[in-house]
């Protein structure tokens, strides 16, 4: 039988530290919608996405008041539009972002990951066609999310994809400029990208899954900050221990929700995505676990190792406490959906450096930053080639969410809303990188022996 | 299928039979009931079994809900599961 305090500490966990079930992620399979005709390529995207979400946010709300958890976000992720569209006649793929947000509307779901192109070792046509609809694409809808894996540990980094996809960024930008560049929040670049992530904006269903598949990303940085409180001035093997408790509650969670949702949508159950994702709500934020680790300000010296630890401790907690884990896994740091990364930014203390630092040993990458409007393409890809390389040397995704916003320059700041929250701009090297990134070609694949 | 119901208010005459009464209504029965007044506040949990409830759950959640804030209180209810999946390996 449960005693009281179990069931107080879950709604304990619930009202006051902001657990909660972060996304529900649908992965559909559109492979068998391809049509040399791309309006009826968007007929059955249309059609199939409708048919198999129908019923995820009627599912999703069901089990918000069964379990009195919230389920922040319903979702849908898509096989990679650029193979998809490959067999059309059409130079531009926009239409099919379109048929994609009106597919999302239908179902009610606040984002559809997947206008995405897997390119890590070359581009095909349509890959091209893909990465050059991105910019309008971004700017005429509204849910969609797009991604493009320039880099892989196996094939290297595609520099001629980083080159353009800096001006992809750029351009995006600029076309979603009354927004603020808001196109930007919903492109992502990657190395070694994950097929099975049901967060945005970089989700997308890969070729290795299932026809229809139910994935779950949790969160919980509230629980584990209050956690931590009761360890003050502890070594950090208990600092650990506790995380690790806590992270294993947290997925428990997801994994409960994950297995009732697929039931009762008849869909496989994909995996848990056991990651600490902040939100710009105070009490919800990554880094300010890390400050409660005995860090003045995050991004101060020691961060790089406080994360390190919060990282592996996140999984390894949850890893047990899920059948199937997968996703990007780990802590994210998007700095504007992070209250204790926004401070950190805005005092100076937390730089793009430092940021890119601690994306070597924690989930994902540069994320959610704002940087001056001027800042030249091949400067963005400059950006991207660093991150990706940490990823391709290192094993892991990382990824490259960058905001060139329009018309601020550093010291101003980017009023995102919602979950994306505000992003102070960050400061760039004004030293060029443009003879580095026209030279175009690719960054071998690195040795995976003789690690020094 | 079992689910927990805590409820919270202020202590006054008639907490118990007023939440038993909307329960029993729904035709949800009550397997154990666990109370405690601590500074004027009342606390109750109770492990109930809803499956001959007239109800859906989602839709039993919403009407205690509503339940609780005519009277004055607070109730939720959820389903055991949560607790269980959170404190038990």
């Amino acid at each position: 039988m449960l005693n009281q305090n179990d069931i107080l500490q879950t709604q304990d966990m619930i009202d006051k530290r902001h657990l909660d079930i972060r996304t529900i992620t649908m992965g559909i399979s559109l492979l068998d919608c391809c049509d040399p005709d791309i309006e009826r390529c968007c007929e059955k995207i249309y059609r199939k996405i409708t048919r198999c979400a129908r019923d995820l946010v009627q599912v999703g709300q069901d089990l918000e008041r069964e379990f009195g958890i919230p389920i922040v976000n319903k979702r849908i992720s898509v096989t990679p539009i650029a193979l998809v569209a490959g067999a059309c006649q059409a130079d531009s793929y926009v239409a099919i972002a379109k048929t994609l947000d009106a597919a999302a509307k239908q179902c009610g779901v606040n984002f559809i990951g997947g206008f995405s192109a897997l390119v890590q070792k070359g581009c095909t046509e349509g890959d091209w066609k893909l990465i050059r609809s991105i910019p309008e694409a971004m700017a005429s809808t509204e849910r969609v999310c797009a991604s493009v894996n320039v880099a892989s540990t196996k094939a290297g980094i595609n520099m001629d994809a980083v080159a353009e996809m800096g001006r992809i960024v750029k351009r995006t930008a600029e076309l979603t400029a009354d927004n603020q560049g808001l196109g930007c929040a919903k492109l992502v670049v990657f190395a070694n990208a994950v097929e099975d992530n049901p967060f945005m904006a970089g989700a997308f269903h890969g070729v290795g899954e299932p026809e229809c598949v139910l994935n779950v990303g949790v969160s919980g940085p509230g629980v584990v900050y209050h956690a931590l409180q009761n360890a003050k001035g502890q070594p950090f093997d208990v600092v650990a221990e506790t995380v690790k408790k806590t992270a294993f509650r947290i997925t428990r969670m997801g994994q409960l929700v994950g297995q009732e949702a697929s039931k009762r949508l008849h869909v496989p159950f994909g995996i848990v995505d056991l990651s600490l994702a902040p939100t710009p709500a105070a009490g919800d934020s990554v880094a300010r676990i890390l400050e409660e680790m005995g860090l003045q300000v995050c991004g101060t010296h020691g961060t790089t190792a406080a994360l390190a630890l919060l990282n592996d401790a996140v999984k390894k907690g949850g890893v047990m406490a899920s059948n199937h884990v997968g996703g990007l896994s780990g802590a994210f740091i998007p700095v504007s959906e992070d209250e204790g990364m926004i401070a950190a930014a805005e005092s100076g203390t937390l730089t793009l450096s430092k940021l890119e630092a601690m994306t070597c040993v924690c989930s994902v990458g540069l994320d959610m930053v704002a940087i001056p409007g001027d800042t030249s393409a091949q400067t963005i890809s400059a950006i991207i080639a660093d991150e990706a390389a940490i990823g391709m040397v290192n094993s892991k995704t990382t990824a490259v969410r960058i905001l060139p916003a329009p018309g601020k320059s550093v010291g101003d700041r980017v009023e995102l809303g919602g979950l994306l929250g505000s992003a102070p701009v960050m400061p760039v090297h004004e030293e060029s990188a443009d003879a580095f990134v026209a030279r175009g070609g690719r960054i071998p694949a690195p040795l995976q022996s003789l690690k020094n | 299928m079992k689910a927990i119901v805590t409820v919270v208010g202020k202590d006054r005459v008639g907490i118990i039979a007023g939440v038993c009464s909307a329960l029993a209504a729904y035709r949800v029965n009550v397997l154990d009931i666990s109370q405690t007044v601590m500074q004027g506040y009342f606390t109750m949990m109770m492990a109930v079994d809803t499956s001959e409830c007239t109800l859906p759950l989602g839709e039993l959640c919403s009407a205690m809900e509503e339940t609780g804030m005519e009277m004055g209180l607070s109730i939720r209810v959820q389903r055991e599961d949560i607790f269980e999946a959170m404190h038990r390996v």
